[in-house]
């Protein structure tokens, strides 16, 4: 598959950031999966090259303007999980849907518990089982937010 | 397929280093910024720049919500316009009996505590802002509101709306601020049980209705039905304004606190606007009062328009400290250290405003007063400001915050 454009990566992201930050009802907002990261995730797993550990880092930082309590704190989880993820693409790319699902899940809870430590670390502890419920829900959705992902990035096939 | 994950050679060679060092790299960046975040003040000025940049995309995401509800306005019918106009009408009017009463009481109250020239800050200018966000999961409660540094909006600004608090600014952009409530689980609110007058501190409780009590002692006099008003000490908040009603009080044997809940009176969720309240004296005016009533009269809705809500006399006033305040009426926010009896009179602050809106800059040239390190956000601090009423022209964010209680 030829890599994907930067300008496709940017949009799709963009897309994601708004999609993650539009105001929803409540409960519709604690179930709602950060899609932001199931796109960086997709583009590092699917391509690293262009969608790199950069990505993540700006992403994360997009979010931190729009959600964070402190600065930084997105960026930092999201980094980690981009570099997790460009680390293992090759891996976590030949996978099936569903495990490919797990994995994200697993990637999406080390991203929240990183999360969570840094708001415990900065003094803005959240201590409620709500906030892992969108690593729950991200899993769930990876697999079509996948497919619409990989509709645009290869015409062919 | 590849066992191990990053033979060497691979593509992310190619650019500046492994993953791995890539990684530290960005990780060092991100601990560092948050290092500097948290001790605020460092990042001000970036914070200040994003949240510029980012408000156009909160605007642009909020807007469907919006339009919906504008198309919903302006389909409205006739009937219910004028019903709603004359309901409003009758409001009006009750409220401007009532405060002509209020004016003489306060006046009366503070000659009979002797302390004319330091009667407590009281909200004496406000300013309407549209909510364009609200996130009200159990996690996050913030508002985004339409104002900001331009219309003198300033971080740790107190928030109400008609009914009670709301909040406080905690991110302030150029055009755009952020609230956080009440009931986030990170605020806390200090407050005084009206019927007593004792005093504690609010905190959210995690969900998006309620208020915990947390440092009541089990045998503190509270019972259910009690107002909690805020009680002005930390100087965030403009002390007597209505926060929350106790809904529930538990007393456990074993327990050494009460466990208290309260459910406040703002309704954030059905608000459309909310007010700024600007009371404290080191924070007079809007810097750029030309923008501010461009801004509003571009808008063009009376209410959006400050207004004098304080008859009282402010302390701010340099004259000498025996001068008797005068009952300026719904004097014109802008002037509030001159008195200008002319316009006590008017009761249409839209008709004084632009007459008044070039002098706003006035308060801030004659008070330049190098403001007292803010108080922390939430954090009340019982023993920072000292009523000092033998310096009636210093102005004083909490004085006579002590003498409030017999």
């Amino acid at each position: 598959m030829s890599a994907p454009s930067g300008g496709r990566i940017v949009f799709t992201a963009f897309v994601a950031l708004v999609l993650t930050v539009l105001p929803l009802p409540p409960w519709l907002d604690v179930l709602r999966p950060v899609f932001l990261v199931l796109a960086v995730l997709y583009w590092s797993v699917n391509a690293p090259r262009t969608g790199d550990i950069a990505l993540g880092f700006f992403a994360g930082f997009a979010l931190d303007v729009f959600q964070g309590p402190v600065l930084g704190q997105h960026a930092l989880a999201l980094s980690l999980v981009t570099y997790i993820a460009v680390r293992e693409h090759q891996r976590i790319r030949s996978k099936p849907a569903f495990q490919q699902a797990l994995i994200v899940f697993a990637a999406l809870a080390v991203y929240e518990f990183v999360l969570f430590a840094i708001d415990g670390w900065s003094g803005h502890p959240v201590i409620s089982a709500l906030r892992w419920v969108h690593t729950v829900t991200g899993a769930l959705l990876w697999p079509p937010v996948a497919a619409i992902l990989a509709y645009g990035s290869r015409g062919h096939a | 397929m590849a066992a191990f994950g990053t033979p060497a050679g691979r593509p992310w060679q190619g650019r500046g280093g492994s993953a791995g060092f890539r990684f530290t790299l960005y990780a060092a960046v991100a601990v560092v910024v948050m290092y500097l975040d948290q001790r605020q003040h460092y990042l001000e000025q970036l914070r200040y720049l994003l949240q510029a940049a980012a408000y156009p995309i909160q605007l642009a995401v909020n807007s469907p919500p919006a339009a919906w509800r504008w198309i919903g306005q302006s389909f409205e019918s006739r009937e219910r316009l004028q019903a709603e106009n004359a309901r409003l009408r009758a409001a009006q009017r009750d409220l401007e009996l009532r405060s002509m009463r209020y004016e003489a009481l306060a006046r009366e109250n503070g000659e009979l505590r002797g302390l004319r020239a330091a009667l407590p800050p009281v909200a004496d200018r406000w300013l309407a802002a549209e909510i364009v966000s609200i996130q009200l999961s159990s996690l996050r409660q913030r508002l985004l509101i339409d104002r900001g540094a331009v219309n003198g909006v300033f971080k740790a600004q107190a928030v109400l709306d008609d009914r009670g608090l709301i909040g406080q600014t905690t991110h302030v952009g150029p055009w755009s601020a952020e609230v956080i409530l009440i009931t986030d689980p990170e605020h806390a609110v200090p407050v005084r049980i009206e019927r007593t007058g004792l005093r504690t501190i609010a905190v959210g409780a995690g969900d998006a209705t309620s208020l915990a009590l947390p440092y009541l002692p089990a045998n503190a006099d509270i019972k259910s039905g009690d107002l909690l008003v805020t009680s002005g000490l930390g100087g965030v908040f403009p002390e007597g304004y209505p926060v929350a009603r106790v809904t529930a009080v538990h007393r456990d044997a074993v327990q050494p606190l009460a466990q208290v809940r309260a459910e406040p009176l703002a309704h954030v969720d059905t608000d459309s606007e909310v007010m700024l309240v600007w009371f404290r004296a080191d924070r007079p005016m809007a810097p750029t009062p030309a923008g501010k009533s461009l801004v509003e009269l571009k808008s063009g809705i009376p209410s959006l328009q400050p207004q004098a809500v304080l008859p009282r006399p402010q302390p701010t006033a340099p004259g000498p400290p025996a001068a008797t305040p005068q009952p300026a009426r719904a004097r014109p926010p802008a002037a509030v250290p001159r008195r200008q009896p002319a316009e006590s009179q008017a009761t249409e602050p839209q008709a004084t405003e632009p007459a008044a809106a070039p002098k706003a800059a006035a308060p801030k040239a004659a008070t330049p007063q190098p403001a007292p390190a803010t108080p922390e956000p939430a954090t009340p601090q019982p023993g920072t400001p000292e009523p000092s009423k033998q310096q009636p022209p210093t102005p004083q964010p909490d004085a006579s915050q002590a003498k409030e209680q017999p």
